[in-house]
């Protein structure tokens, strides 16, 4: 186990140095690079610009740079941004509790969701409710989460007004309301119209894999055994066939972070939410690269060490996986 | 069962009995009428009396009339007609970014899995990077650095989505391929044509490909389905296709800017990025019936 681990570790080394590769050239090898807006700003002398080039050491040769980028992403230095002269790691550093928060709420409600939809609609295959959850989760499926968030806009925010007061139903805009930024339930209310678009996906998902999952399960011997034993139903189901059900969700889960965050930016830009993503469209908007390729680079990070864990909890759950 | 009702049938080709078992399923059906509606009104779309571009600022925000079905935006240009060039960028990005992506995806698990060892090794690191990147951030970083590009071809934004969204999509198929190839060449007719003295590309190209192909358009829907996604989100963000030409995404991202004004036009560029991959959704469960061998035994 711990070999297992200590190899699937040192196997990520190779996969961070050719994202980081990619990163890099793309934005340092081709024309344009950093000092694109520095170069069409008629106040700045061609003296200046080479000044500049050379104070940046974008005159050394591609490798250097690179070298020199790397040791200091590692050194958590992760430059400053273009835009707000601020280091990016400070700004970063900021917005991921944010982005975690809307994320794990997110997550959170998607599982106290997905998981019963998913055992009742494979207890009663083919019935009103599993047809009614397939549609569902179809439609669910289908819908671009842009289009969910605006929707909700739309109705909750512009639409839809108080009865007695006349104010909006539900904020749209940032995490708390001016001046009661450490109330608990504020940032409740906030969470509600993004935390809703962000998991009307991926309850669909799960809960259809999960009745999957769930239905191969369910023909097993030791199910058969378990209710001969005269073990209530409920028992059976949550207790036993759902402990082994649920673990391929855990890969799955893994699998899927890249696009969890993905919808996060989407849900984070349409709701004004200060998180990674917003920060990292206002940086895109800006071509603040150094804010741009801090955040990509700590996503595919996060992205790696979230994999590692899925594939160690798989083992550590279902003790008949064996590391070699 | 079904050995008996296929004796007593006239013999079909194998391409007729896959069409036949996909009409079967009857929403996948449906799906393709609706599809085909989608294609042939983008096609069309230059009939439309209005042009998608045109301003007009005395005859904004109209709502939903007998002259402009879907109304108008804040420029006074019809939504209807833009709505119809729009469905020409989804479906195209959609169309070609999947082919692109399907056929790079192919070559690199069909070498993979073909060959193994070094080859298998090398290819995979490269395609768990790619798995790894956070592909919409990705996409926007690129979106926003080709778009300060000189060249007159990185202008071209609905080539350059294409090509983006391929390149960050490939893995999926390659890895698809890759697992059934790791199968296929094991199985006894690939040593039985070894053994006719069959070349390695000809057992790649002629004996195990042709066996890839029903999961590899189950696999080609999904990836169409969130290219079209993908690409009306890049285009909402501002890092698509860009403006002036009307695209369902970048439609939505003007309904969100006069959300208060004309709520309305935020629900149709949505529904259509909705109805068209739902059909194509509904299109891949038909294609993986129709390809299902077991499904042939629950046929009558």
């Amino acid at each position: 186990m711990r070999t297992y681990a200590l190899r699937r570790i040192l196997q990520t080394i190779p996969i961070l140095f050719i994202i980081s590769i990619l990163l890099f050239l793309m934005v340092r090898a081709a024309p344009g690079g950093p000092l694109t807006a520095a170069r069409r700003n008629p106040n700045i002398t061609k003296e200046q610009l080479e000044l500049l080039e050379e104070k940046l050491g974008l005159n050394d040769p591609l490798p250097v740079q690179y070298g020199r980028w790397l040791g200091e992403m590692f050194s958590g230095n992760m430059g400053e941004s273009i835009k707000f002269h601020r280091p990016v790691s400070e700004m970063i550093r900021e917005r991921i509790p944010n982005t975690l928060t809307l994320v794990g709420a997110s997550f959170l409600l998607t599982l106290i969701l997905a998981v019963p939809i998913g055992v009742l609609s494979a207890r009663k295959p083919y019935s009103f409710f599993d047809y009614a959850m397939t549609t569902i989760t179809f439609i669910g499926q289908s819908i671009p989460v842009y289009w969910l968030g605006l929707g909700l806009i739309v109705i909750f925010y512009v639409t839809l007004k108080h009865p007695v007061t006349g104010d909006p139903l539900f904020p749209v805009g940032g995490m708390n309301t001016y001046g009661k930024e450490g109330d608990l339930l504020d940032r409740l209310w906030h969470l509600v119209l993004p935390v809703t678009a962000l998991s009307l996906g991926w309850i669909a998902w799960y809960s259809r894999f999960l009745r999957s999952s769930m239905l191969d399960i369910l023909h097993e011997d030791y199910i058969r055994t378990a209710h001969a034993k005269g073990l209530r139903a409920w028992v059976v189901h949550y207790k036993h066939a759902l402990s082994n059900a649920i673990l391929p969700l855990i890969t799955l889960i893994a699998l899927d972070l890249p696009s969890l965050f993905a919808g996060a930016l989407f849900v984070e830009t349409i709701f004004s939410w200060p998180g990674m993503g917003r920060l990292f469209w206002d940086a895109a908007k800006g071509r603040d690269y150094p804010v741009l390729l801090s955040v990509v680079m700590i996503t595919a990070v996060l992205i790696i060490v979230c994999n590692i864990l899925a594939d160690l909890a798989y083992g550590w759950l279902n003790p008949q996986v064996k590391y070699e | 069962m079904n050995e008996l009702s296929l004796g007593n049938r006239q013999s079909e080709s194998v391409a007729a009995l896959i069409v036949r078992r996909f009409f079967k399923h009857r929403l996948a059906g449906i799906a393709i009428a609706v599809l085909a509606v989608l294609v042939i009104e983008s096609t069309f779309a230059f009939l439309s009396r209005y042009d998608p571009t045109t301003q007009n600022p005395t005859n904004s925000f109209q709502t939903s009339n007998a002259e402009h079905w879907f109304g108008t935006d804040e420029l006074g240009r019809d939504i209807f007609t833009r709505i119809l060039y729009g469905g020409r960028v989804s479906l195209t990005v959609g169309l070609l970014s999947t082919f692109l992506s399907i056929a790079l995806g192919v070559v690199v698990g069909a070498l993979s899995g073909y060959y193994g060892g070094l080859i298998d090794s090398a290819l995979m690191r490269i395609t768990d990077a790619f798995l790894t990147f956070p592909t919409i951030f990705v996409l926007i970083l690129l979106g926003a650095f080709l778009r300060e590009q000189q060249a007159a071809w990185l202008k071209n934004s609905v080539f350059v989505v294409i090509i983006i969204i391929a390149a960050l999509s490939w893995m999926w198929p390659a890895r698809l391929v890759r697992s059934l190839f790791l199968v296929l060449r094991e199985r006894e007719f690939i040593t039985a044509t070894r053994a006719l003295g069959g070349s390695d590309t000809r057992i790649i190209l002629r004996h195990i490909l042709p066996n890839c192909i029903g999961p590899i358009l189950v696999s080609g829907t999904l990836q169409m389905a969130s290219a079209i996604i993908t690409e009306s989100g890049l285009s909402y963000l501002g890092f698509g296709v860009q403006p002036p030409t009307p695209t369902w995404g970048s439609i939505l991202a003007t309904a969100q800017n006069q959300v208060f004004r004309a709520p309305w036009i935020a629900f149709y560029p949505g529904l259509m990025i909705f109805i068209t991959v739902m059909a194509i959704n509904y299109i891949g469960d038909g294609l993986r019936d129709a390809f299902d061998p077991y499904v042939i035994h629950t046929e009558k």
